[in-house]
């Protein structure tokens, strides 16, 4: 059979939004989509009339758990004033909404649809700590369930098998979690907009005013080795390796690439589209590395082109700091087992040769799963198009970006790349 | 003898109650999956038998966990009082995920990846409710 990866027609992004990512008990899953979609009519430069969108698609893993309550298609498309037009709930775990959008591009590349509204949301913060991991849980395999595995855990296993295999150490991850923090930082959006040593001087403020021992650390580093400040939740993963917990939503306009111009002159080209599915840790392959992402670069890569070398930066799913490192080596960034090293000479930071996670990632903008791949897709959109403010990236032909989000524990992966042209 | 059970997670299960390790051969490639499976991955070939396990093999991962989930938590494990859980290489070629019992959870740069590991098996509950738990501890 010949491999064939192209779309019938090109699909393009013509209008973003994202809702602010934090824990907010006085916000609902339609008042986060709808603080996102606000802002996506808004984004779009020359207008759009909501009655020209044909058709949603929605990610949302769970909030049948969360909230318990299911078939938010509807919901959602009954909030925007969409109905009686067709709605559609995907969901693939963490990776529900990137492939929102992989369907809304289809849609629209089979002709059927010309303007398709993509978006995503989740609403976990109402859940307690314990439920809450039960409920991502179970977008693990049973095997693993069964042998008393959460999702720390499993990134824990992955991280033990990475640094016996390339004597990477928890000093080298402690690199990953300071970058994060000092992108989240410029990020308005994010949840822990906060450097490390932002966090550090607030928890020396807090015991002075309430007078008990001011801890002292002598750098970030001296702070992150500190159990009491970076408790163990599953060995080698402490709680700065982990992403919180999070409410918010995200949605985008696609459209054929012939009607584009008739809504902005800076439109984002979708040239790149991919995922793939894996057996988890039970698989036949290496422990570190996820052959659902090497399928779905391999797919993303062979239709746009592109090689990784091409790519200008990128936004993978950091859920914990070791799947950043899996994640860039499996994107044929860097080598397997030389991640570690790029990060740690500065490669992966923002004014870096390979700029990771500018918008803080997962773990400091926030993981409403259901959200995240679209709101990974937020930051291409910002990047490229040089709205990201004080994140912009320092280089002035910046037109290639790419995102990798994954569900599970590697059960689903998808790749999506954006250009300006 | 040939097993007659079916090649399911639910056998494999009732094996287990029965302090047995059973996976599945492939009749056409001879590859061996744990738990058992109906379908070959390596082949696509649908003849599969059942096939007893030496219960032998090395830690290949392996993390400690502090927060668990409901039924690890009822076992009595928190922060104070993590468990260790990893992947193990069978001798027989395939991967699989158990708890490991016998080592320091507490301590877990006492806890080496290549340690050879014999399978045990944990019952848990009573009547109705029981079920085993695939375990592994240092030979």
């Amino acid at each position: 059979m010949k491999e064939k990866r192209k779309i019938g027609r090109g699909v393009c992004v013509v209008g973003a939004g994202m809702s602010r990512f934090g824990m907010f008990p006085d916000k609902d899953s339609k008042d986060l989509f709808i603080e996102a979609y606000n802002e996506m009519i808004s984004s779009v430069d020359k207008g759009v009339n909501p009655d020209d969108i044909d058709a949603l698609y929605l990610g949302n893993f769970s909030n049948d758990y969360f909230v318990h309550q299911a078939h938010w298609a509807p919901i959602i498309a009954d909030a925007i004033g969409h109905t009686p037009k067709p709605a559609t709930r995907t969901e693939c775990a963490c990776a529900s909404s990137a492939l929102a959008f992989k369907e809304g591009v289809f849609a629209i590349a089979s002709g059927f649809y010309d303007v398709v509204l993509v978006g995503g949301m989740e609403e976990m913060s109402k859940c307690s700590t314990e439920e809450v991991t039960a409920g991502l849980a179970s977008a693990a395999f049973p095997s693993e369930l069964v042998a008393g595995l959460t999702f720390p855990g499993i990134f824990g296993v992955i991280a033990s098998a990475y640094f016996s295999q390339y004597g990477c150490t928890k000093e080298d991850l402690f690199n990953i979690t300071i970058k994060s923090h000092s992108n989240a930082v410029l990020n308005h959006k994010a949840q822990i907009p906060f450097t490390i040593r932002d966090i550090m001087n607030q928890k020396i403020e807090r015991a002075m005013k309430k007078g008990t021992p001011v801890p002292h650390w002598k750098d970030e580093k001296e702070f992150l080795r500190d159990p009491k400040a970076n408790p163990m939740v599953a060995y080698p993963m402490s709680l700065y390796d982990c992403c919180p917990i999070s409410d918010g939503a995200s949605c985008m306009l696609l459209v054929s690439e012939q009607m584009a111009r008739q809504f902005t002159d800076n439109p984002l080209h979708v040239v790149g589209i991919g995922q793939g599915s894996g057996a988890g840790l039970q698989g036949s392959g290496p422990l570190t590395s996820l052959e659902a992402t090497k399928q779905a670069a391999s797919e993303a890569y062979k239709m746009s082109g592109f090689k990784p070398a091409d790519i200008q930066f990128c936004e993978v799913h950091d859920c914990f700091s070791i799947a950043e490192l899996i994640d860039m080596e499996d994107m044929g960034f860097f080598k397997p087992g030389e991640g570690y090293k790029a990060v740690d000479e500065g490669l992966t930071r923002r004014d870096g040769s390979m700029p990771i996670n500018t918008s803080g990632g997962l773990k400091c903008k926030g993981h409403p799963v259901g959200a995240t791949g679209i709101a990974q897709i937020y930051e291409v959109w910002e990047q490229l198009r040089g709205e990201a403010g004080e994140r912009q990236i320092p280089n002035n032909d910046l037109r290639i970006g790419a995102v990798q989000n994954l569900g599970g524990t590697g059960g689903t992966s998808s790749v999506t790349i954006l250009e300006r042209r | 003898m040939q097993e007659k059970k079916p090649l399911s997670d639910i056998s494999y299960n009732q094996f287990l109650n029965e302090e047995k390790l059973m996976g599945a051969k492939c009749k056409k490639c001879g590859a061996i999956f744990i738990p058992p499976r109906a379908i070959c991955r390596k082949c696509h070939s649908r003849e599969l038998e059942w096939v007893p396990m030496k219960g032998e093999g090395t830690l290949v991962a392996f993390t400690c966990i502090a927060i668990g989930p409901p039924f690890m938590i009822a076992e009595g494990y928190n922060r104070e009082n993590p468990y260790c859980t990893g992947v193990i290489e069978m001798k027989e070629g395939p991967r699989i995920c158990a708890r490991i019992e016998g080592v320091n959870p507490g301590k877990p740069d006492s806890i080496k990846i290549g340690t050879p590991l014999t399978v045990k098996f944990l019952h848990r509950g009573e009547g109705e409710k029981s079920k085993t738990y695939l375990a592994f501890e240092p030979q």
